[in-house]
């Protein structure tokens, strides 16, 4: 069924909206406009303003894998993001150590080898951040509160209401956790999180360089964290550098040109002259998981339920697998006439969610510490073990059919 | 409409409320006595929405779809089923004659923010009255009645012609008896012991054949499978071994 009309569910409820959705960040946005395609009404609550310049996150970009950019076809949003967007044709994976050039082993992923088109396309945040507002404003039964807290929040055998920095109450009969991996939402539910900082933060810019980057993505594992090269759209590349927090803090004080002096080494020349484009932005990293995904009239999405390492570029992806089941969840339960906010239909999700994201993080997690160190033996075990992968052409189809967000029970709006 | 509960309620005495509010967490803990309905509902649900959307063309998408319908829930218990059905716009009309639920259900309801009409009353007391309905839901009921064939005369007589009439029970054979009285009742103690009498349960053509002495029309029959691995129910359209939910239609007026 295309566009339901949107609206409550029963105009007799004193409610303010169906769902509330804490985080005005991208998964927060996405679900509010899957949620009101499905005709829910929805209350976005975000701590920041409306128009934030958040120039840390303006030097991000996001690897959508093919899943993910049908998602964003359907909710309308991909036709804004495609002029921008650059295929990704191949991913590189290369187990590097500055000054020596890449090893032997290197790992080769090419989109031709899966039936299912480009494994990817880099979409810059400033993009996606802009077509998500024109979204929101344009779509029908959304409102949205910022900036504004939420101080308190209370469930209850009808509905669940959150309290607000301003003294308003919101009243609706699930509120979603989309407030990322320091969730409030999540710790005011009384939901416990685990996980360990890998003592590394990502630096994230974006270089214009020489000479063309033909699509390829490349990953070299660094002793002191990955280094990502992913394409941009002309001779431009987003950069995510893992580097040990201690000196990532460092190089990204310095000035321009000691920051590229720094950079340099470690991406190499095979782009040409490299210049710095925009702002900088340091993010620190570490496993976050929260001890399950669902409370009474909760449901935690994206980073509030996991925060994963960005090593396999599968953070935003995994957010967005969230919210597609998510959103297919109340869907059904909406059409059922059952009531979103309870326990049988959020355990449907969080048995949906919770498998995908305990493989993802255990992955994530293990190539992490096996690539995060420059042990001479783990090293030759590394580079062998690439090339095996790289030998084996069906496992190496299962690992591009993964980055590329293609396993597992999708949900409708990923097919 | 006047509401019938409201002045029902205000007889409750305070104990009262809050012995119902026990028994009314208790119906809707999906955790607890009730477990294996709370399992079953969704699968339920599925059929019931689906059968009177197609019935009477409505979009189960669309803002109270089943606005304008008049639905009574036969045995309707602590509103498993009611309040759906009201969520989704229909008016509700839900009969138990067990008294100790109408409260209960009531109550429910409200903290719901629902208006749902709860009766304590038989189908056959308000077929006498001359209640007439659109669509009338006969859930695991007609496996527990004295008399089939008089209950379900009742349910015909409930609907106005054209009217939609739902009906599940259990299937008796071997396997039912197994897995109904055997595995919920004693092994996984899903139901008290005794809640089910397997020489009351009724075939597929028993029930249609009923059905039809009573002057409905049989339309649609489906299974609905218990999945041990996902823990859930589906429909199913061949398998009828043990739980089944059939539709029927009261025919339409036909002029001689």
């Amino acid at each position: 069924m295309d566009n339901p009309a949107p609206g409550p569910i029963v105009s007799a409820m004193n409610r303010d909206s169906d769902i509330l959705i804490t985080g005005g960040g991208l998964n927060g946005p996405v679900l509010a406009l899957a949620l009101a395609r499905a005709g829910f009404t929805v209350t976005l609550i975000d701590a920041a303003p409306p128009e934030a310049d958040a120039s840390a996150a303006a030097s991000r970009a996001y690897a959508i894998a093919a899943g993910s950019r049908r998602m964003l076809a359907r909710l309308g949003l991909w036709a804004a993001l495609a002029p921008d967007a650059q295929e990704m044709a191949e991913i590189k994976v290369t187990d590097g150590r500055a000054g020596e050039g890449p090893a032997r082993g290197m790992l080769h992923f090419d989109s031709a080898e899966i039936e299912n088109g480009p494994m990817g396309h880099m979409v810059e945040d400033r993009h996606l951040r802009a077509a998500l507002a024109e979204a929101l404003g344009a779509a029908e039964g959304v409102t949205l509160k910022a900036p504004v807290r939420v101080v308190a929040q209370e469930a209850g055998p009808g509905g669940v209401t959150v309290t607000l920095d301003s003294g308003e109450r919101l009243t609706g009969l699930l509120l979603a956790g989309c407030d990322g991996r320091q969730s409030g939402t999540a710790t005011r539910a009384g939901i416990r999180r685990a996980g360990h900082g890998y003592g590394q933060s990502a630096i994230t810019c974006t270089v214009a360089h020489e000479l063309p980057h033909k699509g390829v993505a490349h990953q070299f594992f660094m002793p002191g964290g990955p280094l990502a090269i992913l394409p941009l759209k002309g001779n431009r590349s987003s950069v995510v550098w893992s580097e040990r927090t201690e000196r990532a803090e460092k190089i990204v004080a310095g000035p321009d040109e000691a920051f590229l002096a720094a950079l340099r080494p470690a991406f190499g020349n095979f782009l040409g002259q490299i210049r710095l484009e925009g702002a900088r932005g340091l993010h620190p990293l570490g496993l976050s998981l929260a001890e399950r995904f669902v409370a009474a009239r909760v449901a935690l999405v994206g980073d509030a339920a996991h925060g994963l390492h960005p090593v396999a570029g599968q953070g935003l992806n995994a957010g967005l697998r969230d919210v597609a089941a998510l959103a297919q969840v109340l869907g059904e339960a909406r059409r059922r006439g059952e009531d979103v906010g309870t326990g049988p239909v959020l355990e449907r999700y969080a048995r949906w969610r919770r498998f995908d994201t305990a493989t993802l993080a255990a992955t994530t997690d293990f190539t992490t510490r096996l690539f995060s160190n420059d042990n001479p033996l783990l090293r030759l075990a590394r580079d062998a073990g690439m090339g095996a992968i790289n030998a084996v052409a069906p496992l190496r189809r299962a690992m591009i059919r993964e980055a590329a967000g293609l396993t597992g029970e999708l949900p409708e709006l990923m097919r | 409409m006047p509401s019938p509960d409201r002045a029902a309620r205000s007889t409750i005495d305070p104990d009262e409320v809050a012995k119902f509010e026990a028994m009314s967490a208790e119906w809707w803990d999906t955790e607890g006595k009730f477990k294996p309905l709370h399992m079953l509902n969704p699968c339920r649900l599925d059929y019931i929405t689906g059968q009177i959307a197609a019935q009477f063309d409505r979009d189960l998408g669309a803002q109270a779809p089943f606005a304008g319908l008049r639905l009574l829930d036969i045995g309707c218990g602590g509103g498993l089923l009611c309040e759906p059905m009201a969520r989704l716009g229909a008016t509700v009309v839900g009969a138990d004659a067990a008294e100790r639920n109408i409260p209960v259900a009531r109550l429910h309801a409200e903290q719901s923010g629902l208006e749902i009409d709860y009766r304590h009353t038989t189908a056959e007391a308000m077929a006498e009255a001359g209640e007439a309905f659109d669509v009338v839901l006969n859930m695991e009921v007609v496996e527990h009645v004295a008399s089939p064939i008089d209950y379900l005369t009742a349910c015909h007589d409930l609907l106005k012609p054209g009217g939609l009439h739902i009906c599940s029970t259990l299937n008796r054979n071997a396997k039912s008896y197994v897995m109904a009285i055997i595995g919920a009742e004693q092994v996984m103690r899903w139901l008290p012991k005794g809640t089910h009498d397997w020489n009351k349960f009724i075939t597929p053509d028993e029930l249609y054949d009923l059905m039809r002495r009573a002057g409905l029309t049989p339309v649609d029959r489906k299974g609905m499978v218990f999945n041990p691995l996902g823990w859930s129910w589906r429909l199913s359209e061949r398998d009828l071994s043990v739980n089944y939910v059939t539709a029927s239609l009261r025919p339409e007026r036909v002029t001689l």
